[in-house]
């Protein structure tokens, strides 16, 4: 019960953090959107920061930024190709490829598309790996 | 000073806070990750409000309600939100009436009965008044 006296007391321990006025812009921006209840308002927003404790621990526990007791950009972006409940995130969290090996592949593309069959001379171009 | 009639982002403050909370102690968050993160959770409301939508639409409803939240976590695979966010709407609810009732409390305490009477009228109609703002905005904004 004390806890839930310092949550409604406002602080580190309040119900909500995320501002609700900031959620009901977000919202209002989809088109399809009339009206949204206060309940509702709420709820989105509570949603929000369990996403993001959620989003931030599974891709720690899971991701490689640990060894150096770091959550990085490629820890986020694997779990967003790796695991299901995260891939609409896939195309706002994308993998990085260093320059010199997405020039390599605009190259055998390219090759590819001359030739017709593409040549199989270049076997180091291995599927892409991301850097960590 | 300018505004931005349509700032998507979420306050950076808040989302590290959130962030250093859920993470065990001296963790370093990239800023990249950190604005990544943010990102998501804008995506993340704008897929849930989407999905909500639906279901207050299925339900042949204008307006979004608690239960359409609900079920879209279900649907988006997040189910585990259901029950604390069940537990923090049974507070949060509690909260509202608490002030309700303060505010009523408050204007018994003030001078004309006319007062009152309006005043009264209008804390009932705090919740309506939302959804009706929201109506109004929808006709004056231009899309």
């Amino acid at each position: 019960r004390g806890k839930m006296a310092a949550r409604l007391s406002g602080g580190e321990n309040r119900l909500v953090s995320l501002p609700l006025s900031r959620i009901r812009v977000i919202m209002k921006s989809s088109p399809e959107v009339s009206s949204i209840n206060q309940d509702a308002l709420f709820l989105t927003a509570k949603a929000t920061e369990l996403f993001v404790q959620y989003l931030a621990t599974y891709s720690y526990k899971h991701g490689r930024g640990k060894e150096k007791n770091a959550l990085t950009y490629s820890d986020l972006s694997h779990t967003a190709e790796e695991c299901e409940t995260f891939q609409f995130l896939a195309d706002i969290l994308p993998k990085k490829i260093l320059a010199s090996k997405y020039l390599k592949m605009l190259e055998k593309e390219k090759r590819d598309g001359e030739v017709g069959e593409g040549d199989e001379d270049e076997e180091e171009d291995e599927a892409v790996e991301d850097i960590r | 000073m300018a505004e931005r009639p349509e700032d998507l982002n979420l306050p950076n403050a808040v989302i590290t806070r959130i962030i250093k909370e859920a993470l065990p102690d001296g963790v370093n968050i990239s800023k990249e990750a950190r604005s990544a993160i943010s990102r998501a959770a804008s995506v993340f409301v704008l897929y849930a409000t989407s999905c909500a939508n639906n279901f207050a639409m299925k339900g042949k409803r204008k307006t979004l309600n608690a239960g359409d939240v609900l079920s879209a976590m279900e649907e988006m695979e997040f189910q585990r939100f259901v029950a604390p966010l069940k537990e923090s709407l049974e507070v949060y609810r509690r909260e509202q009436k608490g002030k309700k009732e303060a505010r009523k409390d408050k204007d018994k305490k003030t001078d004309s009965e006319e007062q009152d009477k309006s005043r009264e009228e209008e804390n009932d109609d705090d919740d309506e008044r939302m959804e009706e703002e929201e109506q109004n905005d929808e006709e004056e904004v231009d899309n």
